[in-house]
């Protein structure tokens, strides 16, 4: 069993009990615990199930490449789920559970999947769940929804309560880890008066080298990396900062960390998390290296660790996994693990090593200290099932004959290390295969390069393939001077590399493993990717890594293959008979482990989430029981209920009131973009469909815009102020992109020409006073005279109303006699107020933008996103008389002389009228005859805009319609969002109030 | 994540400040122009794995458009200079020339 020892433990302190529960259970950890190392203390092995067979799983690992210990932690509000118990670390209250398990962990119901695994290799989804096709939507999709992912997801109605928020840093250096390297990194770098910031993952610093010892500058490692820190605290251009991982590594030194501020301390004030975003001009990444599993059958089963982390519980925390392990490896470094284990106790009844001639100084310390050492030999299964029971042992170049069964409840395994390169590899640093220590390291002629076509990062120690002390030292040193440009001439530390024999290559174990060994031998081991899962995929042709890692999810899973990734590459280059350069590795994306969305929103949550543009007159809005609709980053009224009035009768009552007497419309929002200068005429023709350069000042005109494509892109009045000067009102919503645009043409096309703009939209306000007694309250509040004679439609003058100063544009949205008024912004809720005050006696209605859609829809007026959805010319809707045929020249024309744009048979804008008066639903298709090669029903027009109308009392709705325009009268059927049922609507005329404008031109 | 300077403001621009906006210097073809032209002009464009000329907006910033030359597979940004012109300045070309023997984008080489 596993359980802590008697004394020991480098990180714990055993003065400081705190309590914690795993699935309900109450437990018992020491301050320094992970929640990883305080589950072992209490013998609980086995901590998940995997993801397609529903293996019991335990820990692997001691670090953030544990592919197994994932679970749920917290609850409620604080749920998380697929949080890693060896990066956990323990807290007083820590509540966790165990995932992907049903009804519980000892009990799954979902590992009946193992007895099938025959059946469930490689591809068995694609294979599987493709016929018969309608079984897919009904009957597969929801059963592998149902048994997809691994944690619960919060619930929809949490709300984290933590706060997270992102830092900026911008320094000479950043060194990414915290071992022995990176310290010296630090060090040497910091001493050169370089700024640096040295971040590492975890909360403790020394990397590796703590746990293995070793003797730096006369001193133990321990107290080396204490003694250093202290230097890197006294110098004031060095920052450090524990808990912070380097998660992807971006161009130009853009580098995400990720610090866990608060994780271990809940309680504690501040943030729960950061992220920083650094810019460093150089980037020493010192992420040492990771050890490998041996593909052996059975190297799932709880019980069955890597040597270091073995040796981590131990060294660290005082935890021994298992009474009786056995070490196997391929290399010396396992050695360690056997011979600490026989230090504090434990019994280790053989050492597998799967090299013929054995190891070097490390094997012949294990064997004075009476270790049983078996060369040429391997592991050709492990006994058990929820945990290790014991193992059968076999010749390395056999088959998997068992040599001898031994007994024991730990198997340490040791496949070699490979560097950790993500973060060399993010921005595209490339890699060498080095055959001797059998890895991947970094090319340093090929490394990623900065905007001066140099190389911004540097890799040093064991993550540059370095793994003696002595090596990592000195090349950490080395990088750590030449990222300052430091000439020092000091020392790098003095240190000794022990002295070992090389490891040897060992891909699986035995050799020659039958099939049935080979499918008990995980590669991965959350996604449940085994040995004969590879070797399948090369057998059916799946000859790129990359594609073998999507066919058999290799390397897909949380962990993002940083145990599987070598092997399986391995076991496919051998499948393919290549070589493992020649076969390659997968692309390394960020980030380096996940981190939290909070993390990734900082502050913009909630209420600052994005910034909300408000009109003067808003607060009204808000005080008067608007319903709001967001427009671009507005919020505008939909309409106004009264207090019992649902919205729809809210909209009803605000269409009749404006036009039976008096509507007013808060319309700030439109774009006001100020065009002037002595090209600005000729710069709109370019710009508008039709003739701007012949308005006469006073006069208004509604125009067209195309972008160049010749698709319908925006609309508004424009008012040409005096010879010079022009105001483009634009959509709501294309305010700034139709400015931008402008600006686009005016700084790269036409540079020479006159033209200055400005978007003056927010410095107005703006109020459409519409109906029939607009001109009786704008005459009540008096100043200016607002008379036919004054102001005919589509002019506009400017003056006073009421005192404000005014610009009056007689122009109408509603069919109705309508101005919309300009005052400064700051003054608009005033003249808001003394409208609604003056317009009392005649039932003023404050109306929002449905009343809006619904009126001008009555007329045929289009709307830029309902008639228009970037693939309508201005041709489809019947807007012929604001195209200029004088132009030679505007944005589009060109594009609209294309054949299909020319082609008479496009769908055209008609209204439409249902047989029954019902409202046709929006975005309806009409179906035409036959079916096209998808066998779908062949359409033949679609409803754009559609509503009811309180004027007409029936439903009306504008579309396009193959050949519309001349098929007036005729009824076509339009299919319901079920698919089944016919609504036949007849084509009329989209004008269907007031063809004549009788009511707006008086 | 970029940096680009902006040739105008000086200012050393984060991507985050800037918005991209194409390839740069397309000649515009407007009415009377074949349809190969037309086409051309709206819709060929280079793909270089290499250096590249490239429009982008200061939009968080002085709000000027500008030109890039960057490779585009090693991030090396040769230069920045003004939207104002229909050809790289001859000095950046030079520049691309020594750095990059034999590079040749459109009629650019």
């Amino acid at each position: 069993m596993s359980t802590r020892l008697a004394s020991g433990g480098r990180l714990t302190n055993r003065s400081k009990q705190i309590e914690f529960s795993f699935d309900g259970k109450r437990l018992t950890g020491f301050e320094g615990d992970t929640l990883a190392s305080a589950l072992l203390a209490n013998d609980q092995m086995m901590l998940g199930r995997s993801f397609k067979y529903h293996r019991p799983r335990g820990l692997v690992a001691s670090g953030s490449e544990e592919p197994n210990a994932l679970v749920n932690l917290g609850k409620g509000d604080t749920h998380e789920p697929n949080q890693r118990a060896t990066t956990t670390e323990l807290f007083s209250g820590l509540e966790a559970t165990s995932q992907n398990h049903w009804p519980n962990l000892d009990m799954d119901i979902g590992a009946v999947n193992g007895l099938f695994s025959r059946f469930l290799t490689a591809g068995f989804y694609y294979k599987m769940f493709i016929h018969p096709r309608p079984f897919w939507k009904h009957i597969y999709e929801p059963f592998i929804r149902q048994s997809a992912g691994l944690g619960k997801a919060p619930k929809a109605e949490a709300r984290d309560p933590d706060t997270y928020e992102h830092f900026y840093a911008y320094v000479d250096v950043l060194v990414i880890g915290g071992g022995v390297a990176g310290l010296q990194a630090a060090k040497a770098a910091g001493e050169a008066g370089a700024k640096v910031l040295l971040v590492e993952q975890t909360a403790h610093w020394g990397g590796r080298a703590v746990v293995d010892g070793g003797t730096i500058d006369g001193m133990e490692a321990e107290e080396w990396v204490k003694t250093t820190l202290e230097a890197l605290g006294k110098m004031d251009n060095v920052q450090v900062r524990s808990r912070t991982m380097g998660a992807g590594v971006y161009d130009h030194g853009y580098i995400l960390c990720y610090e866990r501020v608060r994780d271990h301390a809940p309680l504690a004030g501040g943030p729960r998390h950061r992220m920083w975003k650094v810019r460093a001009k150089q980037t020493v990444t010192a992420t040492g290296a990771i050890e490998r599993p041996l593909s052996f059958a059975g190297n799932d089963i709880p019980g069955v660790m890597l040597a270091s982390a073995v040796r981590d519980y131990v060294v660290n925390y005082g935890v021994s996994v298992g009474d009786r392990t056995v070490v196997v490896t391929n290399n010396d470094d396992a050695y360690r693990t056997a011979i600490a284990l026989k230090k504090a106790g434990m019994d280790v009844p053989v050492i597998v090593d799967a090299r013929q001639m054995g190891g070097g100084a490390l094997m012949d310390e294990a064997k004075a200290l009476g270790i049983r050492v078996e060369t040429g030999r391997g592991i050709a299964k492990v006994k058990g099932g929820k945990r290790v029971t014991g193992v059968t042992i076999c010749n390395q170049q056999g088959e998997g004959a068992m040599i001898e069964e031994i007994a024991c409840d730990c198997v340490a395994m040791s496949g070699g290390w490979s560097p950790v390169v993500h973060l060399w590899s993010h921005c595209g640093g490339k890699l060498n295969w080095d055959d001797a220590q059998a890895m991947f390291r970094p090319d340093h002629d090929r490394a990623p390069t900065s905007h001066d076509g140099k190389p911004f990062v540097t890799v040093a120690g064991s993550a540059n393939g370095y793994l003696g002390l002595k090596d990592v030292l000195e090349d950490a040193d080395t990088a750590g001077k030449s990222v300052s440009g430091s000439s020092a001439m000091t020392d790098a530390p003095k240190a000794e590399n022990a002295e070992e024999k090389p490891l040897e290559p060992v891909w699986l174990m035995p050799q020659g493993a039958s099939y049935d060994l080979r499918m008990k031998a995980w590669l991965d081991y959350q996604n449940d990717v085994k040995v004969s899962d590879v070797q399948l995929a090369a057998r059916e042709g799946y000859e790129s890594v990359e594609h073998t890692k999507r066919y058999t999810t290799l390397g897909m899973a949380t962990d993002q293959g940083k145990l599987s990734n070598i092997n399986g590459l391995a076991t496919l280059s051998n499948a393919l008979n290549e070589a493992i350069p020649q076969v390659g590795t997968t692309t390394f994306r960020p980030p380096y482990t996940p981190f939290s969305m909070g993390a990734i929103a900082g502050e913009a949550r909630g209420d600052i989430f994005q910034p909300i543009r408000k009109t003067p007159m808003h607060q009204w809005h808000m005080d008067n029981g608007a319903e709001f609709e967001p427009v671009g980053h507005w919020r505008r009224p939909y309409c106004f209920p009264k207090a019992g009035e649902s919205k729809h009768d809210a909209v009803m009552r605000e269409v009749r009131a404006t036009r039976d007497s008096l509507g007013l419309l808060d319309a700030s929002t439109l774009g006001k973009i100020i065009v002037k200068g002595s090209d600005a005429g000729k710069f709109l023709d370019m710009l508008y469909t039709n003739m701007m350069s012949t308005l006469k000042p006073g006069k208004c005109r509604y125009g067209l815009m195309c972008n160049e494509n010749g698709f319908l892109s925006d609309d508004g009045v424009v008012a040409r102020i005096d010879e010079d000067t022009f105001l483009c009102h634009t959509t709501t919503g294309g305010a700034d992109r139709i400015h931008a645009h402008m600006e686009e043409w005016l700084q790269t096309e036409w540079w020479d020409w006159k033209v200055y703009t400005a978007n003056v939209t927010e410095q107005y306000a703006q109020v459409a006073v519409v109906g029939p007694n607009a001109r009786k309250v704008l005459e009540k509040l008096g100043g200016m005279d607002v008379s036919k004679e004054a102001i005919a439609f589509m002019e506009w003058k400017d003056g006073t109303l009421g005192g404000y100063n005014a610009r009056v544009y007689r122009i109408s949205f509603s069919g109705e006699l309508s101005y919309e008024i300009a005052v400064p912004a700051n003054q608009g809720r005033d003249f808001w107020d003394a409208l609604l005050e003056a317009g009392a006696e005649f039932n003023v209605t404050p109306y929002g933008t449905e009343a809006l859609h619904i009126m001008r829809a009555e007329k045929g007026f289009i709307m830029i996103g309902d008639e228009t959805d970037g693939t309508i010319i201005p041709q489809d809707l019947g807007l012929h008389w604001a195209i200029s045929k004088k132009k030679e020249d505007y944005l589009g024309k060109r594009a609209q002389e294309r054949l299909h744009m020319a082609d008479p048979n496009r769908w055209q804008l008609v209204g439409l009228e249902t047989l029954d008066g019902s409202v046709l639903p929006d975005g309806a298709y009409a179906v035409g005859e036959g079916y096209n090669a998808n066998k779908q029903r062949n359409t033949q027009g679609r409803v754009t805009s559609t509503y009811y109308s309180p004027t007409l009392n029936k439903g009306i709705a504008m579309g396009i319609v193959h050949n519309g325009p001349n098929r007036m009268g005729e009824d076509i059927p339009f299919m319901a969002v079920d698919g089944e049922t016919i609504i036949r609507a007849k084509i009329v005329n989209p004008v269907f109030f007031d063809p004549e404008g009788a009511k707006q031109n008086v | 994540m970029l940096i680009l300077q902006c040739p105008y403001c000086g200012v050393m621009a984060d991507e985050t400040e800037l918005h991209a906006g194409g390839e740069a210097h397309i000649k515009r073809f407007g009415p009377g122009s074949s349809d190969e032209e037309f086409e051309g002009y709206m819709f060929g464009r280079e793909n270089p794995k290499g250096v590249h000329f490239e429009r982008w907006r200061h939009v968080n910033g002085c709000g000027k458009w500008f030109h890039a030359a960057r490779d585009t597979n090693t991030m090396e940004v040769f230069g920045t200079y003004t939207a104002q012109t229909s050809t790289p300045p001859e000095d950046l070309l030079a520049q691309i020339r020594d750095k990059r023997p034999g590079f040749k984008w459109r009629e650019f080489s």
